[in-house]
């Protein structure tokens, strides 16, 4: 295969701390004297990092719920639209200053995280659908971000020359850019190509402004990262082997290039993913991403904020929900290097 | 070290042009009549002409665009009045210079990411070191899992309990509010206390992450290992010879994080009510007051960019190899 140098890196490094000379002589002592190759290599790793499976555990939690909101929703027989403190089946809701009459923000049976203050909508619900609003987007902008990143950087790395010389520089340009600043003021604009300012904004096209806004200042990270992977290994002894015997450039880059990549990518996908979804609440929180009616998760930051004074439950459970996710995604991104890279310990 | 300011700044000056460039056609190309929607529902055609007059939109793209770049570097003439040097044009909404109206906010977000840099530098590296030196031990424990825990956290989350923990519920602090720093040092002082301190603790707890684990690589690097064989002290070696090669990769980190900075100030403001740069870009970007939203932007490219060559300066005195030309 076609990654000479994991195996002779683990093996020097394993010299050096004692942890890892453990873990090789686990390794050693199953004799299995075929190779592995480093994706299972990590996998067997990974399964010892408990942190990482509890991490791991938690974010897939986390996507299954919000995949699965609707048909919750549906069991838990509410949603995130209705105000319930208009519905006549529930007359107290709110009280006279529009705040949940009942404890700790009118959580109950009906109402497992509590009621919405002024409107009188329901937490649980709201919350289910702006992670399931959140983490779409978030994985969508991810992908786009990574595939155009792959794409430019491979391209800059493999042709070099007077191509990277010129992709490096519109790299530098968009990295220059004020990013959040470019988001608050591009979104009114990205918008405004789609429909009349005068109108009002549908819901999807407020996400696709938002997914394009993201995607268009989100790949040149990677596309740097992935241009001196790119470029160390063009000329390696098996990419050359590669050359010399005939194989088309779109073959090497395939079969030889990108394989051994995929490491680096994966490990900046995990730290990407959930700064995307970080910066989309960031939008929201500040009123340019999603607006009433659609329930987001950024935007119940907002209106916890405004409300905490007064109803300080409102912001327990988007925002536990949040740290938890973060935590355990970032705790989750830490566990994957550690086991593509054993070398960086911590 | 002069020609590497020069040759920076002119750089700088390019990269403004083309972001400016880049903004400006952006901006103006979408198909959207900007006179029409500040002339608002009724309008008549005359009215529509006037307006379209006064702010310069009857004039070929190209023209408005040469006008704005060249009153950045002479001025220009508004009906309003002289618009001088760094002229940014004139707000659709309020009719104000927008340079008057960002340089009128600038003081609370300069505030902001200043002292919010000098709190989480202090901290955050303190903490990282503190970690390191005491590697495996309880109180590297106990910085390394506040730092991840609090790391997760987010300016509006936090910013609303330590509210209610300080103003709220015991009225021990004011809420946040700015003062001019030259008229009352105090009062400015004690008014922007919680939102530095919160806007700290997040960037706080990621480089006390990011300085504890350099620190660790450089105290396994030969270099450190051999100094402290030969003998020396255990606090010389750490400092004189690990904490220099581990703020490399740290001043470089500080470098991209200028512009995360610069979004942390905007939610900060968001979350204590105050009037900065980030609200007057999100109020004019809602309103679609354009010449407003591009000189935030361009301002705020600026400020990023004079950050950047501080701390591509800050590299040269850090590291020795680096030669500034």
């Amino acid at each position: 295969m076609t990654s000479p140098t994991k195996a002779e890196d683990s093996g020097s490094a394993a010299v050096l701390d004692p942890e890892l000379t453990a873990t090789t002589d686990v390794v050693k002592g199953e004799k299995q004297p075929e190779g592995r190759s480093p994706g299972q290599l990590m996998w067997q790793r990974f399964k010892r990092d408990r942190t990482g499976v509890v991490s791991a555990c938690v974010v897939i939690f986390f996507f299954v719920v919000a995949a699965l909101a609707p048909v919750i929703s549906k069991l838990y027989g509410k949603d995130p639209y209705t105000l319930y403190a208009q519905e006549p089946d529930y007359p107290f809701l709110l009280d006279d200053f529009a705040m949940p009459s009942g404890d700790f923000g009118g959580i109950s049976g009906d109402f497992w995280f509590g009621v919405e203050p002024k409107l009188g909508r329901d937490v649980f619900t709201m919350l289910l659908y702006g992670m399931r609003t959140s983490l779409y987007m978030a994985v969508l902008v991810t992908l786009l971000s990574v595939i155009t990143g792959v794409i430019i950087g491979m391209i800059g790395g493999y042709f070099g020359g007077r191509v990277d010389y010129w992709i490096g520089r519109v790299t530098d340009f968009f990295l220059g850019f004020p990013q959040q600043l470019f988001f608050i003021a591009f979104m009114p604009v990205v918008t405004a190509m789609f429909v009349d300012p005068q109108d009002e904004t549908p819901t999807y096209l407020r996400a696709v402004a938002i997914i394009m806004v993201m995607w268009f200042l989100g790949w040149m990270g990677l596309a740097r990262l992935v241009r001196s992977s790119v470029l160390s290994l063009r000329d390696r002894e098996f990419v050359e082997a590669a050359k010399v015997s005939g194989a088309p450039p779109g073959r090497i880059v395939r079969k030889e290039i990108l394989p051994n990549i995929v490491t680096p990518i994966l490990v900046q996908a995990t730290y990407i993913l959930p700064s995307t979804i970080l910066t989309i609440a960031f939008l929201s929180f500040i009123g340019v991403g999603f607006v009433e009616p659609t329930p987001d998760w950024g935007r119940m930051f907002k209106v916890g904020t405004e409300v905490y004074e007064q109803d300080p439950m409102f912001l327990l459970f988007p925002g536990a929900a949040l740290v938890i996710f973060v935590l355990a995604f970032n705790l989750l991104g830490d566990s994957v290097r550690d086991a593509f890279d054993p070398k960086t310990g911590r | 070290m002069l020609q590497f300011l020069i040759r920076r700044l002119t750089g700088a000056v390019v990269i403004m042009f083309l972001i400016g460039a880049f903004t400006f056609f952006l901006f103006y190309t979408v198909p959207q009549d900007f006179a029409a929607l500040s002339c608002g529902k009724n309008c008549s055609p005359e009215n529509l002409a006037v307006i379209r007059e006064n702010l310069g939109l009857d004039k070929p793209l190209p023209t408005q665009f040469w006008e704005f770049m060249s009153g950045i570097v002479a001025g220009r003439d508004f009906p309003q009045g002289h618009c001088s040097a760094p002229c940014l044009g004139v707000s659709f909404e309020s009719g104000e210079f927008v340079w008057d109206s960002i340089i009128d906010r600038f003081p609370l977000t300069l505030s902001l990411t200043v002292g919010g840099l000098v709190i989480f530098l202090i901290l955050g590296l303190g903490s990282g070191l503190l970690a390191a030196w005491k590697r495996g031990t309880v109180v590297d424990k106990i910085v390394s899992g506040a730092s991840i825990v609090l790391s997760s956290f987010q300016i509006y989350l936090l910013g609303p309990i330590v509210l209610g923990l300080l103003v709220y519920s015991t009225g021990i602090m004011e809420f946040p509010k700015y003062y001019n720093f030259t008229e009352e040092p105090g009062a400015w002082f004690l008014g922007m206390l919680i939102p530095w301190v919160v806007m700290a603790t997040i960037f706080t707890a990621q480089y006390t992450r990011m300085s504890r684990s350099t620190m660790i690589e450089q105290l396994q690097e030969e270099h450190v290992r051999t100094a402290r064989a030969k003998g020396m002290r255990q606090s010389y070696v750490f400092f004189r010879y690990a904490w220099r090669g581990s703020l490399i990769p740290i001043v470089t980190i500080l470098g991209m994080d200028l512009s995360a900075l610069l979004s942390g100030a905007v939610v900060t403001e968001f979350t204590f009510d105050l009037a900065g740069i980030g609200r007057l870009a999100v109020d004019s970007s809602l309103t679609k007051d354009l010449p407003v939203t591009m000189g935030v932007m361009l301002f705020g490219a600026f400020f990023i960019l004079l950050l950047n060559i501080l701390v591509d300066l800050a590299y040269a005195y850090i590291d020795p190899r680096v030669r500034l030309s």
